[in-house]
């Protein structure tokens, strides 16, 4: 039962979503949504480490590029398959965060200094992307067309949603799947007060490697899908500060935390940017501004996110009965 | 159970606390008392392995522990509360209780029904879903009990729970205290509320300045001149004395 709560809601939005293919045929509209989802497993990975974990990470465009510069190189370079890349390039993106991780938090770093250096490691890394002769320098990488399964490239929009979304829906399995674990929980308090935790016996360097390794392991895989989704890459996509920012909006704008609110946020930021960009097409940028106007009304009224913001209403709605949806 | 060997605690050039020694039979409650600012709680941080000792040992059933780091020392068996309450602010009470549950529990529903019963058993039963940081101060005060209770200890460490309690609240969990004594969970107890401690303690331990002044039981350590000394000030034992000679 309690099961069945918790998933349900998880379930619906799946559905609607792989739903979408098969009314919607528009390829621009595809394009949203593929996109939209990438930058929901990026915000994923953000959300598992910043929200829940409370680590904020303004760099998270270092595994998002690691993920995808690995999948590149191996494919272009070496001629790796697809898929055994995309693997590649997931594990590439945990190991980065595991030693991100180790370094920085093993020195006890913790809010804005713990920020400023994932910055700094993204910077780095996108200058060193920019540099090298393996990335291509300035110039990027651009994939060979080839398509077929095999090669993780479809000739149909509405399949590579479908991939994209089976990612996302892994991605909320594992944050449900977290939140409800012990892990989870020692995560949380983690985030609430440390020496509390750790007088409680939590490991707390421990279930921060963890949990960046998690995290960098699922952005990873949205920079994997990213490249197999354009066959495009430079260091200014991969690294840019664009998708570091991305990912933390989504998290924070759809509830910081919450399994959902990657999800919720990332649709959300994108729908109102993209109906923006339809009404006021004219003026570069206006969704950028739309952007940062969405950003402040959140912290400033709705804390904890759209979600946060929904169920004060519907709580608002049903206050008669006795509160007993505490989980 | 617990043997604390000539700990000194060296802040720069500040010694907070000097070559302090203590040792806790199994199954006692033993009090540690002192003036403000005696390095009470600075023993109590080097105990549970939140700070480095400057020298000294701390020694757990027999085993040197004093490299060992705080949550290692709460899996072998040591639990502090926290003299400033420091509960888990966005969870709910239970949530709070369970993440001290889960450390000997790796199951969710385990550690929840742990963390039911403890809650229950500190008083706590009404409030389990309420957010921890709407509870009153004696709330708070049992919830830092009680999720360190969760973590199923062999030592308890309490630093000043009863602070800030009214008397009838402070009457409320003093048995709360004998109970958990007799099922057989060491307490070594930091307390400024003498009835509490006389109450309670068996044995008390007074620290001065840093130094260990006087132990005994808590009618001896009371009479002691030193520790009049230590806390109305030089020559007020022997003032006292003349006062109690003149009024006799």
């Amino acid at each position: 039962m309690m099961l069945l709560r918790a998933y349900l809601p998880i379930l619906i939005l799946l559905a609607l979503l792989a739903a979408i293919p098969l009314v919607v045929t528009s390829n621009t509209a595809l394009n949203f949504v593929v996109f939209v989802l990438i930058i929901t497993l990026a915000a994923q990975g953000w959300n598992l480490l910043g929200g829940v974990g409370g680590q904020f990470s303004f760099g998270h465009a270092a595994f998002f590029g690691t993920g995808a510069y690995v999948s590149a190189i191996l494919q272009y370079s070496y001629g790796v398959n697809a898929w055994a890349a995309l693997g590649a390039g997931i594990l590439s993106g945990a190991a980065l965060g595991w030693i991100i991780g180790f370094l920085s938090f093993r020195a006890g770093l913790r809010g804005s200094y713990f920020a400023l250096v994932t910055l700094a490691f993204a910077e780095v890394l996108r200058i060193l992307a920019n540099a090298l002769p393996i990335t291509g320098g300035a110039a990027g990488m651009l994939l060979k067309l080839n398509i077929g399964f095999g090669n993780l490239q479809f000739t149909s929009r509405g399949a590579f949603l479908w991939l994209a979304l089976g990612f996302v829906a892994a991605g909320l399995l594992i944050s449900r799947a977290i939140a409800d674990s012990r892990f989870g929980a020692q995560l949380v308090a983690v985030r609430e007060n440390e020496d509390a935790a750790r007088a409680l016996g939590v490991d707390v360097l421990a279930v921060k490697l963890k949990a960046i390794t998690v995290s960098g392991a699922l952005t990873a895989a949205a920079g994997c899908l990213y490249l197999q989704y354009f066959l495009y890459l430079d260091a200014t996509i991969a690294y840019g500060v664009w998708i570091s920012v991305e990912v933390l909006l989504a998290a924070m704008v759809g509830g910081r935390g919450l399994v959902l609110g990657p999800l919720v946020g990332a649709f959300t930021l994108h729908g109102v940017g993209d109906l923006t960009k339809q009404v006021a097409g004219g003026i570069p940028g206006i969704d950028l501004a739309v952007y940062g106007a969405v950003l402040i009304l959140v912290v400033a009224f709705a804390p904890g996110g759209v979600l946060g913001l929904i169920h004060r209403l519907l709580s608002g709605l049903t206050r008669p009965r006795p509160a007993k949806e505490a989980q | 159970m617990l043997e604390v060997k000539d700990i000194t605690m060296r802040f720069g050039g500040l010694v907070a606390v000097g070559g302090a020694s203590i040792s806790v039979p199994q199954g006692s409650i033993v009090g540690l008392i002192g003036p403000n600012g005696a390095g009470k709680t600075t023993l109590f941080t080097v105990i549970a392995g939140f700070q480095k000792p400057t020298a000294g040992k701390v020694c757990f059933e027999g085993e040197d522990i004093t490299a060992q780091p705080a949550h290692v020392r709460a899996r072998l068996g040591i639990a502090r509360t926290f003299q400033i309450v420091q509960p888990f602010a966005g969870l709910n009470v239970r949530e709070n209780i369970a993440v001290g549950a889960y450390l000997r529990h790796a199951r969710r529903a385990d550690a929840y029904a742990l963390a039911d019963a403890v809650g229950h058993r500190l008083g706590l039963g009404a409030d389990l879903d309420k957010p921890a940081s709407s509870l009153t101060v004696a709330g708070r005060k049992r919830l830092e009990l009680a999720r360190a209770l969760a973590t199923a200890p062999k030592l308890l460490l309490l630093d000043e729970v009863l602070a800030g309690l009214n008397p009838s609240e402070i009457r409320d969990i003093i048995p709360v205290i004998h109970a958990i004594r007799d099922e057989g969970v060491t307490i070594l107890m930091i307390e400024h509320v003498m009835q509490a401690v006389m109450n309670l303690c068996a044995h008390v331990h007074v620290l001065a300045q840093g130094q260990m002044i006087a132990q005994g039981t808590p009618q001896a350590v009371c009479a002691d001149p030193q520790v009049i000394e230590a806390y109305l000030g030089k020559g007020a034992a022997a003032r006292i004395q003349a006062q109690g000679a003149a009024h006799a």
